[in-house]
């Protein structure tokens, strides 16, 4: 365990210092879920909390990859120094993935102020990987101040972003006809930010108004303002930027952000424990012998899954 | 009494001959396969009668040559009245390496020149422009000036001989230089003769060697029709290309279909810019492939004509016959040369030049065997263009008009791949069109789809390529002749390119580029500018910066 | 259970040829290996940085139009500069015999034509990224 922790040790100081072979290292082990993983959360987690991150979800199609690459780039004109991670769906029959979203961003890995990370979401489902806020813990740490997060874009994604983001940004394409509609369910309760992009499309004028009138009130104060951009051009980039400094501004000044903070913390705190809890006890008190015991039975109705949980979790009689 | 319907009777016998004669020879002798397809994953039956086509009228589905609706040949007489053009691409490392390779095929015996441009020169890039490293002359002739061109056709009449030059993106400019090279060298514009192939929807469809974005590419093409409808009258200001469409893994139908609907976008826009659609379809001509399946590539040939015809005399009204003439040139298949037993790609081109004459064409190039691993050592191409005369001279193929006419196989497959065309066509028309459908990577997905069934099909072993997944010999050790670009012939180049840029006159230069940059914001027709420039000695990376800086630059949609 | 293997397939160069890059990604991916594509028009510096941001076992270059020796060298000088040589390199497309050897001796541990089998090629990944882990 040692060399695990020496090697882990070593990656993080690097990561520290701005080294991107050692912040790449670092997302593997997580994601792959190495021994040394647990020790290097351990190291890094003093150094999150401060950047501002930022989920994109909407449709395939909407110009996610494309924004993001603009939004690179205003965002490097800021000052800030920028991560990316761009999730892309695993195959369910093959277990391999494309990732393919980074195409868009080309010569922006070149800035060693820009940190751009794809995963594959390995069966997890949520349009997120389960590695994928543990490798923005990394960029944190690397040095990132925003973080954007961009989901497959199907399913559930938003939600799941939904939870984790500071801000959510919904990305939708320009399209004619009763945009509301076309949206999915409760998309229109969780984004921070609207954009509708391809605006140079037909329908994105009325898209913009239909969504401005439905869009309710997210949080105390912030009504989510619903932007127009043509992001192949780079108009309404700056704009965009704009919105998502205001809500960053408007979450740390409104409490809602602390709020969110300690929410969380229990949250994850609550899941660790259950989880380490569930560990330890499983181990200690339901051998692989008794599972199965315990399995035949249920199966058979000799005895309800929760009572056969408590049975096995009691300590063992005499 | 009466006679019968020779159908009926013909029926009757067959369900005869499958009862008896055949049902006893698949007894002793099953067939090879369960199930034979064309590439284009089209089934073909064991035997074709005319009960295929029970309502096939020669008259009117065929036509005769060099009539409506030209099935079997857009002139009269065919090859009895001229050979088609044996017009063999060339082009690597400099100018002056070209045009040594353009008199030795010239003297071989080659009737119509071909160039291939290097990368840079496709993309736009002089040779000394950083995207350019690397890749000077590696697969085509770096021509970055007027003087490159001028050089390129050193000791050549392009007034007595016909030109194509495979340019798309910056077709335009290349043209100019052509243009301005003929003129210094007193031959009238009316007299010059070649192709353009300024293609730029299958650019984005599948060869991808864009530069500006889909509208004021179109915008460039159309400028093109214009100019040399009205100054360079001999010239095909476009050759719309299903080659690179198949390249990239498409099928026959699919070639047949994109390309032609390709061809059917390009007339709407001319017509919408407010030319007489009788001024530039004349001038409009095309490009496919030559692949393995030789009667699947017949039919290819015979139903483009046909449709190209009915689309032009029905959909755009087109009155003078010439504009429903599908005048085409043919490339047999680069992709199917094969690195192993690479002699063997000397059959395969045999085969595929075979198809393409059979099939009507008007010109033909035939890949050398060397080409899976480098540009045509000279050798290799002597072979490649002894093929087309050994076609022309000793097979006989040429002596009468579409001899596979009539046959119940070829005249049943020609109507099924106009039938599936038609289908694509729907298809298209749905998305919204060419551009949209472009826009909605459909062209890129199909055809990558494509290739990929194609590739499992070859794993699978379900398709052979002999020398590849059957009949390989591990032992092989066939010699090639390298063909390298020098450093002489890049050095050479850059120099050139030096002292260009030093001599000419700086002040008639710049406003030559800032008339362009006007032109180009504007709606008026760049090619007088594009021409002014480069008579102002712009070179070809200059003029591209300009219309990139208006234009701006592509980015595919994200698909696999 | 045995780690992803992550290839990175790119087109380095004006090359626009991309059916076989293409073709290989997907293969790769219905072999369960995590494929990046960079697209196309990527300069070694671009490839560099990718493979290096994505950590990944593998590259896989495409090339059809001759100047791989240009090209697929410097990725395995500059992955060497940044630290990285323990990422294999392979390479493919328009390639004349003996510019394999050199190429071998450049730093690729495979150079693939045309008619290489997609076994073979996904084959060699899955031995590369053992190799390297």
């Amino acid at each position: 365990m040692t060399a695990a922790r020496n090697n882990a040790a070593k990656l993080v100081t690097a990561l520290r210092k701005g080294d991107k072979r050692a912040a790449a290292k670092l997302i593997s082990m997580i994601e792959d879920d190495e021994p040394e993983a647990r020790e290097v959360l351990r190291r890094i987690y003093r150094h999150t909390g401060k950047a501002h991150i930022i989920g994109l979800t909407g449709p395939p199609g909407a110009g996610k990859s494309t924004l993001i690459s603009r939004m690179i780039k205003e965002f490097r004109g800021r000052g800030r120094k920028v991560g990316v991670v761009a999730v892309d769906p695993t195959s369910p029959f093959t277990g391999g993935a494309i990732l393919g979203d980074r195409v868009r961003m080309a010569d922006a890995s070149l800035d060693p102020n820009v940190f751009i990370r794809s995963m594959a979401t390995r069966g997890h489902p949520g349009g997120l990987a389960l590695a994928t806020f543990d490798a923005v813990h990394v960029l944190e740490a690397f040095g990132s101040e925003v973080v954007m997060v961009e989901t497959v874009g199907a399913g559930q994604s938003e939600v799941e972003i939904a939870k984790r983001a500071h801000t959510t940004v919904v990305v939708e394409m320009a399209a004619s006809g009763d945009a509301v509609q076309i949206l999915k369910a409760g998309i229109l309760e969780i984004g921070d930010v609207y954009v509708v992009n391809k605006a140079d499309l037909e329908g994105a004028a009325g898209m913009v108004s239909n969504l401005e009138q439905v869009i309710p009130e997210r949080t105390k104060g912030w009504r989510p303002p619903v932007l127009r951009s043509v992001a192949s051009e780079g108009t309404g980039v700056k704009e965009i930027a704009d919105a998502l400094e205001s809500h960053w501004r408007h979450l740390r000044k409104s409490g809602e952000l602390a709020a969110r903070e300690h929410a969380r913390a229990e949250t994850e705190l609550r899941g660790a424990l259950a989880e380490a809890a569930l560990e330890s006890l499983v181990s200690q008190r339901a051998s692989e012998r008794r599972l199965r015991a315990a399995i035949k039975r249920i199966v058979a109705r000799t005895v309800d899954v929760r009572t056969a949980a408590d049975e096995l979790l009691r300590k063992p009689r005499g | 009494m009466g006679s019968e319907d020779p159908l009926k009777v013909l029926r009757e016998k067959r369900r005869e001959w499958e009862r008896t004669t055949l049902k006893d020879s698949l007894k002793a002798l099953p067939e090879r396969s369960t199930a034979f397809t064309t590439t284009s994953f089209i089934p073909i039956e064991r035997l074709y009668t005319p009960l295929e086509g029970p309502t096939f009228d020669p008259s009117k589905d065929l036509g005769m040559p060099g009539e409506y609706p030209f099935a079997r040949g857009i002139h009269p007489t065919m090859y009895r009245g001229r050979l088609w053009t044996m017009r063999m691409f060339a082009g690597y490392g400099s100018a002056e390496d070209t045009n040594r390779r353009f008199k030795y095929l010239i003297a071989h015996g080659e009737t119509g020149l071909s160039v291939a441009f290097d990368m840079p020169t496709l993309y736009g890039y002089d040779t000394d422009g950083p995207e350019a490293e690397g890749e000077f002359g590696t697969c085509g002739v770096a021509v970055s000036s007027l003087r490159d061109m001028d050089l390129l056709f050193s000791g050549i009449d392009v007034g007595a001989i016909s030109t194509s030059m495979t340019i798309n993106s910056p077709a335009a400019v290349i043209w100019a230089m052509y243009l301005v090279m003929a003129e210094r060298r007193g031959i009238p514009w009316t007299k010059l003769r070649g192709t353009i192939q300024n293609d730029i929807l299958k650019e984005y469809q599948a060869q991808k060697e864009w530069i500006f974005p889909p509208e004021p590419s179109m915008r460039l093409v159309v400028d093109t029709f214009e100019y040399g409808a009205r100054k360079v009258p001999q010239w095909n200001t476009i050759s719309i290309s299903g080659y690179h469409i198949r390249e990239a893994g498409a099928t026959a139908g699919q070639e047949l279909a994109f390309t032609l609907r390709n061809g059917i976008e390009y007339v709407q826009w001319g017509i919408e810019r407010g030319l007489d659609v009788d001024e530039f379809a004349p001038r409009l001509s095309f490009f496919f492939n030559s692949h393995n399946d030789l009667f699947e590539e017949v039919a290819k040939y015979r139903a483009a004509r046909r449709i190209w015809a009915r689309e032009m005399r029905e959909r755009f009204g087109a009155k003078n016959p010439r504009s429903w003439w599908l005048r085409f040139h043919t490339q047999t298949a680069g992709v199917s040369l094969t690195k192993q037993q690479p002699l063997n790609n000397i059959v395969r081109t045999t085969v595929q030049g075979l198809a393409a004459v059979l099939g009507g064409t008007q010109s033909l190039h035939t890949n050398s065997y060397d080409e899976a691993y480098q540009v045509p050592h000279e050798d290799a191409a002597r072979i490649a263009l002894r093929t087309q005369q050994i076609l022309a001279h000793e097979s006989g193929i040429a002596n009468t008009i579409d001899p596979l006419g009539g046959s119940y196989f070829v005249e049943w497959l020609t109507d099924y791949m106009e039938d599936e065309a038609y289908r694509y066509f729907d298809r298209i028309d749905a998305l919204g069109g060419v551009i949209p459908a472009i826009r909605k990577g459909f062209f890129q997905q199909e055809i990558a789809n494509s290739a990929y069934r194609y590739q499992k099909e070859v794993e699978g072993r379900e398709r052979i390529i002999v020398g590849v997944n059957d009949f390989v010999d591990p032992e092989e050790d066939t010699k090639v002749h390298p063909l390298r670009v020098t450093k002489a012939s890049y050095n050479r180049q850059l120099a050139r390119l030096r002292t260009i840029r030093g001599k000419r006159d700086k002040k008639k230069w710049e406003r030559s580029l800032a008339a362009l940059r006007k032109a180009a914001e504007g709606s008026e027709n760049t090619m007088p500018s594009i021409v002014d420039a480069v008579r102002a000695e712009a070179t070809l990376g200059e003029i591209c910066d300009t219309l990139r800086d208006v234009f701006g630059t592509w980015e595919e949609p994200l698909l696999y | 259970m045995p780690k992803t293997i992550r290839v990175l397939v790119a087109k380095p160069g004006l090359d626009g040829h991309d059916r076989g890059a293409k073709v290989i990604a997907r293969a790769l991916r219905d072999a369960g290996m995590e494929v990046i594509y960079t697209g196309l028009r990527q300069s070694p510096d671009d490839i560099v940085a990718a493979a290096i941001e994505e950590d990944v076992d593998a590259i896989g270059l495409s090339c059809l139009s001759g100047a791989h020796m240009t090209l697929f060298p410097r990725v395995v000088r500059l992955l060497r500069k940044k630290g990285a040589s323990d990422i294999v390199v392979a390479g493919g497309g328009i390639i004349p015999p003996e510019d394999v050897p050199k190429l071998k001796k450049a730093g690729l541990r495979g150079v693939f034509g045309p008619g290489t089998s997609l076994a073979e090629i996904v084959g060699f990944f899955e031995k590369a990224a053992g190799r390297s882990r």
